[in-house]
């Protein structure tokens, strides 16, 4: 590595050569504030349009100061980050800034984790001089099911574009317009839901503002629970006990799943249970079509689709209903878990309810479902009219991490001293394979788990299948089956990010993919990534320590595949009778829509 | 997520298929293949920049960016008469601006629109190379010198007929 030496702020400095301003300095612990770049090097996401100026430095010998993080180093440069000439400059840079946005920061939901906030609170910016002669840009607000647009607070730093078109392909997002009327937006400034958007979510996930926020579902919880007809049950998916601790100062990748169902029971939930029970249901239910398909193709069925696509996650759902509609009957027909604990919870739960006296006359209406998701897609699937019965939803609200932990707060809970508390039974028991559902790999690994052992009538050699696991976005694992299977090999493809997606699913198009399995999640990373989580702010290291922390989990728990869960074996028992039968196909699976038609041609 | 149907017109839908033939599908072209489009149909509706978005595989919010990014680009159709006005620096020193007001006045609409009735439309250009003549307006390829405020109705009057 070549070697260079520079001087920052009048100390000598060996960096390496070709690397930027702002990365040396940060690198030798001095912090340049940045507003529109931000470098997820971890999860392939980049975005340096060099546009705010909020990092302009002094580079000696240069006329015009320099943007730190679209200035590369040179040999024997000299940089001041905090000039006279460097503080004036962006002092002005910062309250142009302000003078064109909103000023509603007390009540803005970003308020706290907000970037623009932060820089001009840490500069010490007390006045805009420049209010009177800017126009303020106004709006109107667009509300889908899972995001809020509120385009007068957009900075155009163009993260959301970059996630949107890039990491995604969904192209849902352009900049449009010029000058001060311009927004990043959908087509024709059309509504989100008019558009191609799968609610992944992603685009606020990076937002630095409070121009793209979560739709927040508290305040109905909480009338649900003070509504003394209702009875609200609460399910908790397996990524938001390795980051919920986040936002009550612990270190990323704490899991916290003993205080988190303390928590919940103290907010006065009246059944603490686990998505992760109808994770390894999800299992029981996907694992046998996966075997089915297998079963069939072996026995010469050439009509039968492989690979067998992964439906757990609701914004790939979303973007293979509008990118690949011909392709519909390829995915699996399991719901997604969020979606597989509705109906049990409405269905067989409500029935062990009724069988005590004070829930004797207990209806379906009267039952609320909660769940707590790392994800923003899944407030948007909770809206899907397939998935309700009677016009009652299964599922009837979802909050995300962010929203948990902020109602852990309203409620004067303090969360780090609470003690480890247990999930109720029976819709709290779960095994290992359905924790791993947070991270990319992990339900095909927990699918792989149970397939293994109910296609080779053998118990797997080790439940670790450490050659699924990780964070590169297109993985490809083969899991090798015992001697005279006709099978050789299981042979398996994983894209986490939606770009990643749809590059496999085109390789299948053209029919040039021989796997039998592919996992997609969308979010980078898989749900430890999802948007509904605590802000990373650009360090893609904590996606790494929860993904750890998923791993530490399933390590920690007695049983490690999905079929030997004892309450899953119990709820077939007792009622689903077998994987994919009758009571199944009605409660735990769905259909999908084509969202997109090729044009139609007319005369006028 | 709505499911989205697009209606084309047939006549329209086979100009978009030779212009984007023409530039070879390229996405790297969208500029060029909107232009063309434009010329040959005169504007460019949402539903042609949909067809166009799926011809070169682009986003159809990134055709759109372009199309609200340039003020050549337009989505409503040009009226019978379109109403250029030089808004150059010789015709803006000479009083381009209180034209353009008048314009606005007497048709109430903003430049980019058309009259409901689809007989003007009115645009602003940077300068026409006739300086000489400031100030100018142009109404289809006629050109009139040396306009004021007053005369505008009278102007635009001949065309009411
Ligand atoms: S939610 Fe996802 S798909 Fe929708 S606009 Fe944001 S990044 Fe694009
Ligand atoms: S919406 Fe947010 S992420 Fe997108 S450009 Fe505006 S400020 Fe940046
Ligand atoms: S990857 Fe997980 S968090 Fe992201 S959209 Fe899919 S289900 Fe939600
Ligand atoms: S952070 Fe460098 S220009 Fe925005």
């Amino acid at each position: 590595m070549d070697m260079i030496k520079i001087t920052i702020d009048g100390k000598v400095f060996e960096v390496e050569k070709g690397i930027t301003v702002l990365e040396a300095a940060r690198k030798n612990g001095i912090r340049i504030p940045t507003l529109c770049h931000m470098n997820l090097s971890g999860l392939r996401f980049v975005n340096k349009p060099a546009s705010c100026r909020v990092c302009v430095v002094e580079i000696e010998g240069r006329r015009n100061l320099a943007p730190a993080c679209a200035t590369d180093v040179m040999d024997g440069m000299v940089i001041k980050t905090h000039s006279i000439r460097v503080l004036n400059a962006r002092r002005t840079i910062i309250e142009l800034l302000l003078s064109d946005h909103p000023k509603d920061c007390l009540v803005c939901m970003k308020s706290g984790n907000c970037e623009l906030q932060d820089i001009a609170h840490e500069f010490g910016v007390r006045e805009v001089r420049y209010d009177e002669n800017c126009a303020m840009s106004t709006y109107r607000k667009d509300k889908s099911p899972s995001i809020i647009r509120d385009m007068d607070k957009c900075i155009m730093c163009r993260r959301c574009e970059t996630m949107c078109n890039e990491i995604q392909t969904v192209g849902a997002l352009s900049a449009v317009n010029r000058g001060f009327n311009s927004v990043v937006a959908p087509a024709f400034e059309q509504n989100l839901v008019d558009s191609a958007c799968t609610f992944c979510g992603q685009c606020l996930a990076v937002c630095p503002v409070g121009a793209l926020t979560e739709v927040d579902h508290t305040w109905n919880v909480i009338q649900a629970i003070n509504d003394p007809k209702k009875v609200v049950l609460v399910q908790t998916a397996p990524a938001v006990r390795v980051a919920l601790g986040e936002e009550f100062d612990m270190e990323p990748g704490t899991i916290v799943t003993g205080k988190m169902a303390a928590a919940l029971r103290r907010l006065g939930f009246d059944y603490v249970f686990d998505t992760d029970f109808a994770a390894d249901l999800t299992i029981m239910e996907e694992g046998s079509e996966l075997l089915d398909r297998l079963q069939r193709f072996l026995g010469g069925d050439k009509t039968v689709k492989l690979p067998i696509l992964t439906s757990c996650c609701p914004a790939w759902v979303n973007f293979f209903e509008y990118n690949f509609p011909d392709m519909l009957d390829v995915p699996s027909t399991a719901r997604s878990p969020q979606q597989m604990f509705g109906p049990i919870a409405k269905t067989y739960f409500l029935e062990k309810l009724r069988e005590k006296p004070e829930y004797k006359d207990l209806k379906r209406e009267d039952m609320v479902v909660v769940s707590i998701m790392p994800c923003v897609a899944k407030k948007y699937e909770c809206s899907r009219p397939e998935l309700s019965y009677e016009g009652n939803p299964d599922v009837d609200y979802s909050l995300s991490t962010r929203e948990l932990a902020a109602f852990i707060k309203r409620m004067n809970i303090d969360f780090n001293s609470l003690p480890e508390e247990d999930f109720d039974r029976p819709l709290g028991e779960s095994t290992g394979a359905a924790v791993i559902f947070g991270a990319s790999g992990g339900v095909i690994e927990a699918a792989v788990r149970t397939a293994y052992e109910l296609l080779t009538k053998q118990q797997c050699p080790s439940v670790d299948f450490k050659q699924i696991r990780g964070l590169e976005g297109m993985r490809e694992a083969i899991v090798p089956l015992p001697e005279g299977m006709p099978l050789k090999e299981i042979k398996i493809g994983i894209a986490n990010g939606l770009a990643n997606a749809r590059k496999l699913l085109e390789a299948v198009q053209r029919g040039e993919c021989d796997y039998q399995a592919i996992e997609v999640m969308a979010c980078p990373g898989g749900c430890i990534g999802g948007a509904g989580q605590p802000y990373h702010h650009g360090d893609s290291s904590i996606i790494k320590k929860r993904q750890e922390a998923i791993y530490r989990e399933d390590a920690g728990k007695p049983i490690r595949k999905s079929h030997e869960n004892p309450y899953i074996q119990k709820l077939y028992e007792e009622f689903l009778i077998k994987p994919l039968g009758e009571k199944s196909h009605h409660l735990l699976h769905t259909h999908y829509f084509k969202k997109r038609e090729k044009y139609e041609e007319v005369d006028d | 997520m709505a499911k989205a149907t697009i209606k084309i017109n047939r006549q329209y839908l086979k100009e978009i298929k030779e212009v984007c033939e023409s530039f070879n599908y390229e996405k790297g072209q969208l500029i060029n293949v909107l232009k063309k489009t434009q010329e040959k149909i005169g504007y460019l509706p949402a539903e042609v920049q949909m067809v166009i978005a799926e011809e070169l595989k682009v986003p159809v919010a990134k055709v759109y960016g372009v199309v609200s990014f340039y003020s050549f680009f337009t989505m409503v159709p040009k009226g019978k008469y379109p109403i250029s006005i030089c808004l150059g620096t010789a015709c803006y020193v000479r009083g381009a601006e209180g034209i353009l007001q008048e314009v606005e006045r007497q048709l109430g609409i903003n430049p980019g629109e058309t009259t409901p009735d689809g007989l003007f439309s009115l645009d602003c250009l940077r300068c026409i190379g006739a300086c000489g003549l400031a100030p100018v307006i142009m109404i289809g390829e006629k050109v009139y010198p040396r306009v004021t405020p007053n005369k505008v109705k009278e102007i635009l009057d001949e065309y009411r007929k």
